[in-house]
């Protein structure tokens, strides 16, 4: 079996196994820090598709991580209030139901990246990095300014999103479903590098032009992958407003575009389990340095400076690295 | 609205503009020279405001503390540029985004770590502070009119810098032709660290600029980065002449916007959401400025390469 | 008889003062290999650019089997059988010699657009995949990357690719260059069997293998076209010898 697949098993037994045994253990906060990491490689997963395969340095996915959010905040808060959001062209009311939430997530998010990519596609290299940053803080000061869902304040969900037939409160069952939306991600994603679109969008990050010229039009695949990869960072937004039943505008900034990027870098940029174990990395240095110094992001910062010099392909990437040689 | 106030608004969107324009300078000359994306530039500009007011604080002289912002920053900027930038010239947009995204982060926890998370204070010299008469009558802070005149003495020493000196010779030469330069043997890596800091300088004064106005503090550094971005996108990145122009774009459009905007939507819409409407266009309207820019030409208004 | 499967009519195409293209008409017919020549700095890879679709001439024409494509986008003339190579090879170099000859077949297809079928086990696109690549001789090294090829390796995958879209016409960029002079006589018997199947424009400097291998030449010198003929005739053509011996002839 090759190396890396032989990680990539180990990291899933380690997401399985780390939970149960704090089940078992009774250490509620250990399966919330899973959960985190689950929702967190969530939206790795889903930035890496642009990233990693597409070659679309996207420094603007908060934005689809915080529309997640606020359209569960949205969604949930007028629920909570028995208001309508709107009675016209149709009446739509908010919700408390995840599956609901989920499928007005998906929505919101698909837009968002059609959208965002119908604009931002048009140019490339910097000029696309920018773009793609100037749609995440336009969103960012909206979210500030607009005073209906808590401004900079921010909107509390008093209430946990429910989910058919099980309790979204218990951290366990909460962490089962956010585990399984992760690898349902990370199935699609790995179906998606081996079919016809992933090679294609595959090639077109290595040389533009030869997939253009074997007929690929380059334009429109980057667009779905844009629209894919906002999708899944969308869900994951949804999910981590559910968690923290909080969102705010945080959730919108370009730090939160800069985190996810670095779990995903961490990770190993382009391989299937390199947002997982980046975002494991990252939950594991905040829990393991944070008590030793209130400054351990110049850790953080040390660390990705040294990967991004030295180690390129992450932990994936160097754990992996004898695989070629192997083969 | 008083032509009065809006006299005032204009010479505040000037002052912000010429600001962004000192940071904005440095970014786009190092990127139109060493391809190099830099988000570590409002750290340098940070560096400089702390320089000022820890000298300030010492020794009570405020053009002390502004050397001593040109000073730390333009050392910061070739202290960094010689240890990490140098190895990242060959390499990619993404690795160079995160390599600067991690200088940020030290930077901004080591500042955290020498001088806490409270804001420090930079005054304004007694020489500078208080309003002074305009012609019409308008009171103008004496302070951001001089921040204005520094600004353009700047614009004026680059564009002098850039045409008339040897230096600026290379560097224009950097911009066309890289392997040309070095092949007439100019020192490359010396003229790189040399601009780096030359960029860091302008940043770390603009920082002290503001710091008097604003306050001291960790962070400061990234809204003013992020603003400095939308100024040398929207010029074309490599142009000063584009970073000039984008600057008063921008500074203008981020002045004027929450004046205007709540009045025009008042003219179809009832006041309250008039003002909450207005209010939420203006803070997006600098982005939405850009990426319409973008849209109608893709590498910006003085844009060469893409 | 043999109407043309590629025409050009009065392309013009100028970067400022410099005129690339000046009026240039030309045609490809079914069962040909046109070479185009010329002396460096003459135009035939802007006119190679106009002709695939990555560069949009000033004014003129461009058909494709009487369809007029003047229009179309790279991808598009692509997919209608207009098939190229690269001068300087354009590969996924990350990928294997197969994915990038998948990339082909797939792009041919026009089934981008699918998510979860495995490419890298679709036997009817590997079947397609691997003829192109035993009629190029790569067959053998199918599954290692394309960085560890050879230069002349990855002139041989750049036609294997131009095969897999079931080319109308193939436009080949100088596809001998830096392959040695046993690397090119080994390409020509290639190159004889597929102009059957598709008319090739040829772009080429290895004037020995021009000779061997076009059915007509036409040549190229500052944008102009100067002559098209049969080789005897460019052979004998004065302005030919004048453009490229100067003028001792």
């Amino acid at each position: 079996m090759k190396r890396e697949t032989m990680i990539n098993a180990a990291l899933l037994l380690a997401m399985i196994a780390v939970p149960l045994w704090a089940y078992y253990a009774g250490k509620p906060f250990t399966i919330t820090l899973a959960t985190k990491v689950a929702i967190l490689a969530l939206a790795g997963v889903g930035l890496n598709i642009a990233l990693g395969i597409g070659g679309l340095v996207s420094f603007g996915h908060a934005a689809f991580f915080g529309l997640g959010g606020y359209t569960m905040g949205i969604l949930a808060s007028h629920a909570q209030s028995y208001s309508p959001l709107f009675n016209w062209p149709f009446l739509f009311e908010g919700s408390q139901n995840m599956l609901m939430i989920w499928g007005v997530t998906i929505l919101v998010s698909a837009l968002a990246g059609l959208i965002i990519g119908l604009l931002a596609l048009r140019t490339s290299g910097v000029y696309f990095i920018m773009l793609s940053l100037a749609f995440g803080q336009m969103l960012y000061y909206f979210a500030i300014s607009w005073p209906a869902y808590g401004g900079e304040d921010g909107l509390s969900i008093y209430v946990r999103n429910g989910f058919p037939g099980l309790n979204t409160l218990d951290p366990i069952q909460f962490f089962a479903i956010c585990f399984a939306l992760l690898l349902l991600a990370l199935f699609f994603t790995h179906r998606l590098m081996n079919s016809p679109f992933g090679l294609a969008l595959n090639a077109a990050r290595q040389s533009p032009l030869r997939a253009a010229t074997v007929g690929v039009g380059v334009f429109r695949l980057r667009l779905v992958a844009l629209i894919i990869s906002a999708i899944i960072t969308g869900l994951a937004g949804a999910l981590y407003a559910d968690l923290n039943r909080f969102i705010s505008p945080t959730m919108l900034s370009w730090q939160t575009s800069g985190e996810i990027m670095v779990f995903v870098i961490l990770g190993g940029v382009g391989r299937l389990m390199g947002p997982l174990a980046g975002a494991a990395l990252f939950i594991i240095l905040e829990q393991v340095l944070g008590p030793i110094s209130e400054y351990w992001h110049i850790y953080l910062g040390a660390m990705l400076l040294l990967v991004v010099l030295f180690a390129r392909g992450g932990i994936i990437g160097s754990l992996a690295k004898r695989d070629a040689a192997h083969e | 609205m008083s032509a009065i106030l809006l006299a005032e608004q204009v010479l505040n969107g000037l002052q912000s503009g010429m600001m962004l324009f000192l940071t904005a300078a440095g970014l786009t000359l190092i990127f139109g020279v060493m391809g190099l994306i830099n988000l570590a530039h409002g750290s340098l500009y940070m560096v400089g405001a702390f320089a000022a007011a820890a000298v300030a604080a010492y020794t009570g002289s405020f053009l002390l503390a502004l050397a001593a912002s040109i000073a730390a920053a333009a050392a910061a900027g070739a202290l960094v540029e010689v240890l990490v930038i140098r190895r990242l010239y060959a390499r990619d947009h993404l690795d160079q985004v995160l390599a600067t995204f991690a200088l940020i982060l030290i930077f901004s926890e080591g500042t955290r770590w020498i001088y806490g998370s409270f804001p420090l204070f930079l005054n304004i010299p007694p020489y500078l502070s208080g309003p002074i008469t305009l012609p019409g009558g308008i009171q103008y802070p004496l302070y951001r009119l001089t921040i204005i005149g520094v600004g353009l003495a700047v614009a004026l020493g680059l564009y002098g810098l850039i045409t008339h000196t040897k230096l600026g010779i290379r560097i224009r030469a950097g911009e066309n032709d890289r392997e040309m330069i070095s092949a007439l043997g100019v020192d490359i890596g010396k003229l790189y660290t040399i601009i780096f800091a030359l960029g860091a300088a302008l940043a770390g004064l603009a920082g002290a600029l503001v710091g008097a106005i604003q306050s001291v503090q960790v962070g400061m550094g990234e809204p003013v980065l992020i603003l400095a971005f939308v100024v040398i996108v929207i010029g074309g990145i490599g142009s000063i002449k584009g970073a000039l122009v984008g600057a008063l774009l921008v500074g203008l459009t981020d002045t004027l916007g929450p004046l205007f905007l709540p009045c025009l939507f008042g003219l179809f819409l009832e006041p309250a959401s008039a003002a909450t409407i207005g209010a939420s266009l203006a803070s997006m309207l600098i982005y939405i400025l850009m990426a319409a820019i973008l849209v109608w030409r893709p590498s910006g208004l003085y844009g060469v390469r893409a | 008889m043999n109407n043309p499967v590629l025409r050009l009519e009065n392309i013009q195409k100028s970067f400022g003062a410099l005129v690339a293209s000046d009026n240039i008409s030309l045609d490809l017919r079914a069962g040909e290999i046109h070479a185009l020549i010329g002396p460096n700095g003459a135009g035939k890879s802007t006119l190679i650019q106009q002709i695939a679709g990555s560069l949009a001439p000033d004014h003129g024409r461009i058909s494709l089997l009487g369809q007029d494509i003047s229009k179309a986008g790279l991808s598009q003339r692509a997919r209608l059988g207009l098939a190229r190579t690269f001068q300087i090879s354009e590969l996924a170099l990350e990928d294997s010699v197969l994915q990038n000859v998948l990339l082909g077949v797939i792009g041919a297809s026009g089934r981008v657009f699918r998510f979860f079928r495995n490419a890298l086990k679709d036997q009817d696109n590997i079947t397609q995949a691997n003829t192109a690549l035993s009629r190029v001789g790569l067959l053998e090294v199918a599954q290692k990357p394309v960085s560890t090829l050879s230069h002349g390796q990855r002139r041989q995958l750049e036609i294997a690719i131009a095969l897999t879209l079931k080319p109308k016409v193939l436009l080949l960029d100088e596809p001998m260059a830096g392959l040695g002079g046993s690397g090119s006589k080994a390409l020509m018997p290639l190159l004889e069997t597929l102009k059957s199947e598709a008319p090739i424009l040829l772009v080429e400097h290895d004037m020995d293998a021009v000779f061997a291998l076009a059915d007509r030449i036409s040549v190229l010198v500052y944008g102009k076209l100067i002559a098209t003929g049969s080789v005897a005739e460019i052979r004998a053509n004065r302005e030919v010898r004048t453009a490229y011996l100067g003028d001792e002839a």
